[in-house]
């Protein structure tokens, strides 16, 4: 076993190489001033974390929280049931669905987002149709209901399928066992299926909210710059205002807080067990 | 007239899965308190039999009446009958606790009414030291019993056991049997339990019901079961028995190793063949072999703890004999065997 040791090595050199030593730099950036390309003259500084609780960038942050925090939500309460549906199907439909949910996201990203533009845009799709039917037209993009939209479809799967992995593998036993005991098909999602699932439930949560708060190409295509979230100031930081400190300051405070709200979900998955545990005590 | 009434009636119920009868038109009539066992190999359509009267399959014909009234289109959930299924099926995301009170759960009862019956449960099946536990960290032991707390706990009016002792070893199982049967007895519900252990079935049941290929080969007491199996396949599927076909030459007459034996048996006709069932502990080996009425050299001796198993072999066939006195290999002897001791059976079905 030991010797499998030495296969481990060239990750740990990757590791060192492209994710240490970058944090490194982001987080020594953060608390400093100075010409970034010399790290001897950088001096200590907590400026640009100061720069981000202004009222401006404190707007930013929480509008990306909030947008991410909505995206989970609608993303959790139409993947739950797809996710069902899913599990449910024969086997035969079940890989058509699967496949349906799976393809498309072999397509480019930004090939995806581009298409809702399309859809979504003042002359697009969405508002020919509507115009077609006599319907008033929707101005929905650039805006934070596009950006929206574009985050639940393009994370959707990544609630779907954890969801999906959990629920089939629910042992068709303990439904019975439930429907044995008096429980309707009601009761029993709740009691034993829906407990059950918390662990897919919450990695789907947790692989769609850490996308949608540090996103950036999504609100910039179809939120126009008008609703700009976390990610873009962070881009906007180190590709064209060139303000490093700035942008790892903010990235550090991204990465603060999506540890925070990891630690809440594992909290959450952990009691959602002990719960059921302690309920004898109540 | 209570012997009338019958709490499950199974009529020409069938199943099959994939074009293959697993179930072949059973019928039975199960009464109120009483122990029933299925029995029969495995594969022979005893879980499927159970599964239908708990409402997990649907049969493809016939049908399932419970006190009277059609059960067919009443699903599980509002069924009196409860389960302990064959893996026990206990809920993983709950304690012992909340297993055994998730049925009076369902029910709304009130918290004390459960809490007062959930603990009774398990201090009748002396788990009350583990109602805090995971179901995991249980033995196999412990699970089982929560499995029969949960559905017990219930109080239904027919409880399905599909071999709830199978994965016990043989101390515990025999603890089992008796504290399952000192249970039915008090709390006084309808079992009918699954085994494939004919040892277990015959120590625990009012009523054996004998299965294979998907039918009902017998059904009887367990005295009925092992001194008058009904034919071939029960004879030799309930303990070990020499089966000796035979020639029925007339009532009370029965004809086989060239010799005519008396026997307590009627109606089988003139001269008809049939099985004859002699149970090795029937046969009395007797050392002058001119005083028996089969003779035969002992070929092999095991002993077994109580008894001695012999094989005595004459130019017929090999007979198995249970005795307490040992007779070594080489050895020339004489059996003799009762009339009563004698069973004749139809020969047909089996073999
Ligand atoms: N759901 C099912 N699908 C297909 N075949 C089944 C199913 N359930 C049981 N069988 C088959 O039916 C036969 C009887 O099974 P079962 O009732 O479980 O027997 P037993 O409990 O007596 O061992 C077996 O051959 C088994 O493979
Ligand atoms: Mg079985």
């Amino acid at each position: 076993m030991k010797r499998m040791r030495i296969l481990a090595y060239p990750y740990s050199v990757w590791m060192a190489i492209f994710i240490v030593v970058p944090l490194i730099l982001v987080f020594l950036y953060s608390f400093t001033e100075g010409d970034i390309r010399n790290l001897a003259q950088l001096k200590f500084s907590t400026r640009s974390y100061e720069r981000v609780s202004e009222p401006i960038y404190l707007k930013v942050i929480v509008n990306s929280f909030i947008l991410a925090t909505l995206s989970t939500l609608f993303c959790l309460a139409l993947g739950y049931p797809v996710a069902m549906i899913v599990a449910r199907a024969n086997p035969k439909v079940r890989s058509m669905l699967l496949m349906f949910l799976i393809v498309p996201m072999w397509m480019n990203f930004l090939l995806r987002t581009y298409a809702w533009m399309s859809i979504l845009s003042p002359n697009g799709f969405l508002n020919r149709l509507l115009e077609f039917f006599g319907l008033p037209r929707l101005e929905i993009m650039p805006g934070k209901t596009a950006v929206l939209l574009g985050m639940i479809y393009n994370f959707l799967p990544f609630m779907i399928l954890p969801i999906y992995t959990v629920l089939s593998k629910i042992d068709k036993q303990y439904l019975e066992a439930a429907s044995d005991l008096g429980a309707n098909k009601t009761r029993t999602f709740f009691k034993i299926i829906l407990p059950l699932s918390i662990p897919g439930v919450v990695s789907g949560i947790t692989m769609v909210f850490l996308p949608a708060v540090s996103t950036f190409v999504i609100s910039g295509l179809l939120g126009g710059g008008k609703t700009p979230l976390i990610g873009d100031l962070i881009e906007q930081q180190f590709m064209w205002e060139g303000n490093w400190h700035f942008g790892s300051s903010l990235s550090i405070i991204l990465m603060v807080m999506i540890l925070i709200s990891m630690a809440i979900m594992s909290r959450i998955d952990r009691d959602g067990k002990q719960d059921e545990n302690g309920h004898a005590k109540a | 007239m209570a012997k009338e009434k019958y709490i499950i009636e199974l009529r020409n119920l069938t199943k099959s899965f994939d074009g293959v009868k697993v179930v072949d038109s059973i019928n039975l009539k199960i009464k109120e308190n009483e122990f029933v066992t299925l029995l029969g190999p495995s594969g022979c359509g005893k879980t499927t039999t159970l599964r239908m009267i708990g409402g997990f399959e649907e049969p493809d014909e016939g049908e399932i009446l419970f006190e009277g009234k059609l059960l067919n289109p009443v699903p599980p959930y509002k069924r009196n009958i409860n389960t302990v299924f064959q893996r026990y099926a206990l809920f993983p995301h709950m304690n012992v606790f909340e297993n055994v009170a998730f049925g009076l759960r369902i029910k709304k009862l009130p918290k004390d009414e459960i809490e007062e019956r959930v603990e009774k449960m398990l201090r009748m099946m002396d788990l009350e030291k583990f109602g805090k536990r995971h179901v995991d960290s249980l033995s196999g032991g412990q699970q089982q019993r929560v499995a029969i707390a949960r559905a017990l706990v219930n109080e239904p009016k027919v409880l399905l056991l599909d071999e709830p002792l199978g994965a016990l070893d043989l101390k515990l199982r025999k603890e089992m049997q008796i504290e399952l049967l000192d249970m039915q007895r008090s709390v006084g519900i309808t079992f009918i339990y699954v085994t494939h252990d004919q040892e277990e079935a015959l120590t625990m049941s009012d009523t054996v019901v004998v299965m294979n290929e998907g039918h009902i080969q017998q059904v009887g007491t367990p005295e009925d079961i092992y001194n008058e199996p009904t034919n071939r396949f029960v004879a030799d599927f309930i303990g070990e028995s020499n089966i000796i076909e035979a020639t029925m030459l007339e009532d009370r007459k029965v004809m086989f190793d060239g010799r005519v034996f008396d026997c307590v048996d009627t109606g089988f006709g003139t001269n008809v063949p049939v099985d004859v069932v002699i149970r090795p502990e029937d046969l009395q080996i007797v050392t002058d072999p001119e005083k028996g009425m089969i003779r035969g050299t002992v070929t092999s001796v095991v002993f077994k703890g109580v008894h001695y198993e012999m094989l005595i072999e004459n130019e017929y066939r090999e007979y198995m004999v249970h005795s307490t006195l040992m007779f070594p290999e080489e050895t020339q002897v004489g059996m003799n065997v009762q009339p009563f001791d004698i069973h004749v059976m139809k020969k047909e079905g089996y073999g």
